[in-house]
């Protein structure tokens, strides 16, 4: 064994990582700092606070005590610099990109998107003069042959929708870097548990914490982390943080803090402006989740293998998309960056189209039939007859989804009782 | 600021203010493989309180180009070149680490440029492990690891960061991985072969104010004790929850100690 210090384990920083028992009381637990606002000690304290010359809170939309604690404790399991908390995982993804880049600006983005970011960059951040260009990420070439002159952000999903195309991280953030630009990814399906993706060249991520960083399907959120290695004053495409800025106190970001620019910014400008911060009692509660993701995460996947393997051997059964399956198009991708697991959330094609897909769902005990992903419960939706019903099946071929594409999101119950509530969806759908 | 020294860019942060001649100026120098922005916190009090702001960037550090230079000795010596260049001929100077060894060696060596000195997180003699030097000199990340666990104080994986929502290891590391190869080692190196810290001690002719970190794993406070007894007007300000990383992890507690030093 090498000599020399030791870094705290995964384990050990998700369960204490941000946060000391409480000066003021003693309380072990992350104490629920339900305040807005926070007394001055004086008027040059207030000053000191307002114009950053002393640490400390001055509003919640800005920081929070008990926000700080998820933030700093995302930014030790994913090991970034920092991290900041927000309303909802889609609040994360538009403050990186509201603070990276203006209108004019221009985005290349893997296709295999989950449906909310895609509407946001193909539609609505397109109303305020942000393109986007979408791309298959299978062929990381597809992300450099999309790259323009105004080309601010690159960003795919670390395990796609709906297909589980794996992002291959490395050669992807290669080409982002070569181009002067950072790597954004949306590690929701991962967490950190299953992949670190600034070990692999990501510069940027974020979570929708309401998945499996909560686990408990109680509250809505999201966090963006920075590794604090993109050197933003090197490319030079990115004056919102190495020039002075109006705004805020004629700051230059990069100048200032260096390795922090990115966070300074998103928090002094983006949650001041835009005001998506996350409520302390949220905080709380994702917390809550975070102290077991480390317990549960093995379990998901433990789960999700047996289903996945289920399913493979059903004659009912199309065919299953999970990477770790010999036949998925990113099988050795996949042994490379996920060999903890490729998640918990993934599809199957069921067959007899629309109307199988309709009795499957509806044959189901033990699966809840919802739009969400990512719950301690197992899950499940049928695209075709609920989030994608107005589409033809053509339309929804284009889309990557079948008629019959179900997608699971397995929790953790008995695998056998899982099983068996599948099971019975299966005859159901194939009795007509 | 930037001005060029020997053909190269030399970088200085200022708190967005242009100096002026009118004000007292304070000098910033930070430690091995680290940067001006390091002083966050406490270099933009200053800037916003009525003094010049110098928070350098030591070559091949930071903003500033070149490579990094090989003794505390060079480094007090350019630190001089480019207050000359500005035409500042008084300074307080306030170190941290092998900043503080540069700021003790300048005020030994330009006693008529130095008024006061602070050295933060420091020890005399400053003996790197040969551990940590061997894993620097081959550009290992384990060296890496190493400044940045032995410069936090034991607590701060699992405690809070006073500035919110910023992880302090994280921070250390991001910025230690942007340094060229070699620079560390250098650093570190020059730390190690310091040699005239108690000579340089006697000679220093203004006060010296020492803010030590009282669970300081890099540089305890009791190897800055020698040192403390050579200074003729010595002061000490032991912060007590605090490691190596100061200005980071008490952040107001440096501040405060420095205001009542400095103003």
């Amino acid at each position: 064994m090498a000599a020399g210090p030791k870094y705290p384990g995964f384990d050990t920083l998700a369960l204490h990582a941000g946060q000391s028992p409480d000066p003021a009381t003693g309380a072990r637990a992350v104490p629920v700092y339900q305040t807005t606002s926070y007394v001055f000690r004086d008027a040059a304290h207030a000053a000191s606070l307002f114009n950053m010359e002393r640490a400390g809170h001055v509003y919640s939309r800005i920081s929070n005590p008990t926000v700080a604690v998820l933030e700093e404790r995302m930014a030790a399991l994913e090991g970034g610099v920092g991290a900041i908390a927000t309303a909802s995982g889609q609040a994360a993804l538009h403050l990186a990109i509201a603070t990276l880049m203006d209108a004019g600006s221009h985005i290349v983005a893997s296709s295999a998107l989950y449906g909310g970011s895609h509407n946001l960059l193909g539609y609505t951040l397109k109303r305020f003069g942000i393109e986007t260009t979408f791309v298959s990420p299978r062929q990381p070439e597809n992300f450099k042959n999309a790259i323009k002159p105004n080309t601010r952000l690159l960003f795919g999903e670390t395990l796609g929708n709906p297909g589980l195309d794996v992002l291959d991280i490395p050669a992807v953030s290669e080409i982002a870097h070569a181009a002067g630009l950072p790597l954004l990814v949306d590690a929701t399906f991962t967490t950190p548990y299953l992949l670190k993706p600034f070990e692999h060249g990501a510069d940027l991520l974020y979570h929708s914490a309401t998945k499996f960083l909560g686990g408990h399907g109680v509250a809505i959120g999201g966090v963006i982390v920075d590794s604090g290695r993109f050197d933003w004053e090197k490319s030079g495409k990115f004056p919102q943080l190495t020039a002075p800025y109006a705004g805020f106190h004629n700051m230059d970001f990069e100048e200032e803090s260096g390795t922090r620019a990115f966070l300074l910014r998103a928090r002094r400008e983006g949650l001041r402006d835009f005001g998506a911060c996350m409520a302390p009692m949220t905080a709380f509660q994702i917390l809550q989740g975070i102290e077991t993701l480390h317990l549960r995460m093995p379990r998901h996947v433990e789960n999700t293998r047996k289903v996945v393997a289920f399913l493979s051997s059903r004659p009912e059964v199309e065919k299953v998309l999970y990477p770790e399956i010999a036949g998925h198009p990113d099988n050795a991708l996949a042994k490379k960056l996920l060999p903890r697991g490729c998640g918990a959330v993934f599809s199957f094609d069921i067959k007899g189209g629309r109307e199988a897909g309709r009795r499957f769902i509806e044959s189901l005990r033990v699966f809840s039939h919802l739009a969400n992903v990512g719950d301690a419960k197992s899950l499940v939706i049928h695209p075709a007859s609920t989030t994608h019903y107005r589409m033809s099946d053509e339309d929804l071929v284009k889309a990557g989804i079948g008629a019959g594409t179900i997608r699971l999101s397995i929790g953790l119950e008995d695998a056998e009782d899982l099983m068996g509530d599948l099971n019975l969806g299966l005859r159901a759908a194939a009795k007509g | 600021m930037e001005a060029q020294l020997g053909g190269r860019k030399a970088f200085a942060y200022t708190a967005a203010h242009a100096l002026d001649a009118a004000k007292p100026t304070v000098v910033f120098v930070h430690g091995a493989g680290l940067d001006h922005s390091w002083w966050g916190l406490q270099s933009r009090y200053f800037g916003y309180h009525g003094f010049n702001v110098l928070a350098v960037d030591l070559p091949g550090h930071g903003r500033s180009e070149g490579a990094a230079l090989a003794s505390i000795g060079d480094m007090a010596s350019w630190v001089k070149s480019l207050l000359e260049k500005e035409g500042i001929q008084s300074v307080s100077l306030v170190g941290h680490s092998m900043g503080a060894l540069i700021t003790l060696e300048f005020a030994a060596r330009f006693p008529a440029m130095a008024s006061r000195i602070a050295l933060i997180g420091v020890a005399y003699p400053m003996k790197v492990s040969d551990a940590f030097l061997d894993a620097a000199k081959r550009n290992d990340t384990a060296a890496y690891d190493m400044e940045t666990i032995w410069g936090h104080a034991p607590q701060v994986p699992f405690s809070g960061n006073p500035n919110p929502g910023m992880w302090m290891y994280g921070d250390t590391l991001a910025r230690l991985s942007r340094l060229a190869p070699g620079v560390l080692h250098t650093d570190l190196s020059a730390c190690n072969s310091y040699a005239a810290g108690f000579e340089s001690a006697a000679q220093v002719a203004c006060p010296a104010l020492f803010i030590l970190g009282a669970r300081d794993m890099m540089t305890p406070p009791r190897g800055a004790e020698a040192l403390v007894a050579k200074i003729k007007d010595a002061r000490v300000e032991r912060i007590r929850p605090s490691g190596h990383s100061l200005m980071a992890e008490a952040p107001d507690a440096t501040l405060d100690a420095l205001i009542g030093f400095l103003t």
